[in-house]
């Protein structure tokens, strides 16, 4: 089930994204808003390590801040950013993320997209556990400390 | 009172504390064994803004949140 958030543009989702769903409206919503490149990013979960599929953990107010603070800085691009992702399970060959960045011109967008999903694997509050037998395993090796990490050590 | 939340993996209940600042939090949660490895990749927030600074006051009401590393997708 879908729920908008207080944030535009940020959509998040329990269990896995229906993909066309949200790709069909990203493209009816901007297509139409004179955007001349509407870029689209899918993160499919894989079948490695044995994984059943990952779950996760958001912080939901520090995500809407980090969402918002994008948004401002694609707007002076004249460009908009657009993102929906997945709490709790999402099985292998599911989708768990999709990026999106819509803008006049196509160098700004698909610079754009870049430094978005790059950023956003190194700072959004969200936690990624994979699934073996049934239980949640931290990705400890696959994550990122947070900028200002060990401050309280 | 100040509230401390542990998200994500850290799985620990949140605690309520009369302190003034975080580095008096540092020094009560370093006396407990199961946060040592969360207090070195944690990265701090207050009231939902992430800080650089140990010595910002903390005031009644506050609240501070541990975030261990991330890895959304």
């Amino acid at each position: 089930m879908k729920m908008m958030t207080n944030i535009d543009y940020l959509e998040l989702y329990d269990g896995h994204l229906p993909v066309e769903t949200i790709t069909n409206r990203w493209y009816d919503d901007f297509r139409l808003s004179n955007y001349g490149a509407i870029i689209t990013f899918v993160g499919v979960v894989r079948d490695e390590n044995n994984i059943d599929g990952l779950s996760f953990d958001i912080y939901e107010p520090i995500l809407n801040s980090w969402f918002k603070s994008w948004q401002s800085k694609a707007k002076e691009k004249g460009a908009i950013v657009l993102m929906a992702h997945s709490r709790g399970d999402v099985l292998n060959h599911q989708s768990s993320y999709i990026a999106g960045v819509c803008s006049p011109k196509r160098r700004v967008a698909l610079e754009l997209i870049d430094e978005f999903v790059e950023d956003f694997k190194a700072n959004a509050p969200i936690w990624k556990y994979d699934i073996i037998n049934g239980k949640r395993e931290y990705a400890l090796d696959r994550s990122t400390q947070i900028s200002g990490a060990g401050l309280l050590s | 009172m100040v509230r401390i939340e542990f998200l994500g993996p850290i799985g620990k209940e949140p605690l309520d504390l009369n302190i003034s600042n975080l580095s008096e939090l540092s020094e009560i949660l370093k006396k407990d064994d199961s946060l040592s490895i969360w207090l070195k990749n944690s990265a701090c927030a207050i009231n939902d803004v992430l800080t650089n600074d140990k010595n910002a006051p903390l005031n009644d009401g506050d609240k501070v949140t541990m975030l261990p590393p991330v890895c959304g997708g």
